[in-house]
Parts: structure tokens; sequence; C-alpha cells
């Protein structure tokens, strides 16, 4: 369980974004040209043995192949755009899993939501 | 959209019928098996709401049919009056701003006793 508060992610900086992490980041930009996007991978913290695949991770970018996305499967999302105007949270949390339908249905087992307008962000 | 032949469809009408309020959650309100669901059985609980847990672990057509029943992809999915109100994320933002205290009020769901 995640905390409330924002949190650095215990990953290791020089790790690349998995492709899972990579196309969600792309769906949600292509389809609600945000003006902040910040995805985050917090499958580590739903694991076990996290700092040995923490560690695994880090090794995936250059030398060896990276593990298909299979380790990918929780993730926050914040979401500002203006394209939530005037919609309700739960109309909001559904334009973002529309565009990331596929994802879930395949390889994201938990998704957390943040959906504001630039207005709010502002607040 | 529900279809009334499907016997899971018929189900998940019937439980949001006759609950005032109905949470569908992974595991039971006394042993959740998972953080989210635990989260929404913590804000009802700190809320004194009184509230159906249903256990889609127990039944793998109930846990496809609810996403459907919602067109929502995850689990816990938390209904008031019938109506669908979000999942864990939303649940928590309503609790913090107060918009659930009010919902619960405005359906008539009176905290227990």
């Amino acid at each position: 369980m995640t905390t409330t508060a924002t949190s650095v992610s215990a990953v290791p900086a020089t790790a690349k974004p998995g492709p899972v992490h990579e196309r969600l980041a792309a769906r949600l930009q292509a389809g609600l040209a945000p003006l902040r996007l910040e995805v985050e991978d917090l499958s580590h913290r739903h694991r076990a043995h996290g700092p040995r695949m923490a560690a695994l991770a880090g090794k995936g970018g250059g030398g060896g192949t990276a593990p298909l996305g299979l380790s990918e499967t929780h993730f926050r999302v914040t979401v500002v755009s203006a394209a939530f105007e005037g919609l309700s949270r739960v109309a909001r949390h559904r334009r973002v899993n529309e565009l990331l339908a596929e994802e879930l249905a395949r390889h994201v087992h938990a998704l957390e939501i943040r959906a504001l307008t630039p207005t709010e962000a502002a607040d | 959209m529900t279809d009334t032949a499907d016997p899971t469809q018929a189900r998940i009408a019937q439980e949001i019928a006759d609950n005032s309020v109905v949470l569908f959650m992974k595991g039971t309100p006394t042993f959740p098996q998972c953080g989210f669901s635990a989260a929404v059985v913590q804000v009802l609980t700190k809320l004194q709401v009184k509230f159906k847990g249903i256990n889609v672990l127990e039944d793998e057509a109930l846990r496809q049919g609810i996403k459907e029943f919602s067109s929502w992809p995850t689990i816990p999915q938390l209904y008031v009056a019938g109506e669908f109100v979000g999942g864990c994320d939303i649940v928590r933002e309503m609790a913090e701003t107060g918009e659930l205290s009010s919902l619960l009020a405005d359906k008539g769901v009176a905290p227990a006793a």
C-alpha cells in the first residue's frame, strides 16, 4: 500500500523506464495533451523481494535484455489537462482508463489516478 | 447495459438494489486482501457507514462481471443507493473533501448507530 504523500522512488535513478511505463506515458500524452504528466512505476513496492527486483531492473538498461515489462504491474499517474474541464471524477478516470485499456487488460494490475484541471493544479 | 439473462449481472444489480452501500472488494471487510480494498473499508469504517462487502475473489465470474457492469477496470468499486461512486482513488478524494459524507447524507444513508 502506497503512502498518500509523494515520495522518492526506490528504483535506482539510472534505471530506464520499462516498455509498459513508456507506453502508458505515450498514450496519455497523445490522448490528453497534458500540461503536466507523471507516470510512476510503484511495482517494486508490491513485491516481497523488492530490492532484488530493483537491482535486476537496474541491470536491464544497456547490457541484458529487458524483461519485456512483465514486472511492471503497479503505476500511479498524475495528469493535469484542460481535457478534464467540466468532467466529474468518475468521467475523468474513465477517460484515463480508456486510454490505457490495453495495458490494464494485459499487464497492469493496479493503477492509481490523479486527474486535475490546470486550475485545480494551480491551487 | 444490464443483461438480465446473465446471472452474474443480475446478481450484481440485485445486490446494489438491496443494499444502500455496497463495496465490491478483494477479500472481506474483516480480512481485506489488497491495500486498495482495505483503504476503502477504512474510509467507510471511519465514517461509521454500514455497508455490504462482496468478495470478488470468491467468484471469477463476479470479478470480471463487476468490471463490465460499471465499465470500470479495477477493484474495489463502491456503490451508494444503486449508483457507482468510484474506486479507491475517488473514494479517498471524496472522503478528504467531505463530498462522500454529503453524498451519503443526500442519499439518506445514516451513520451506524
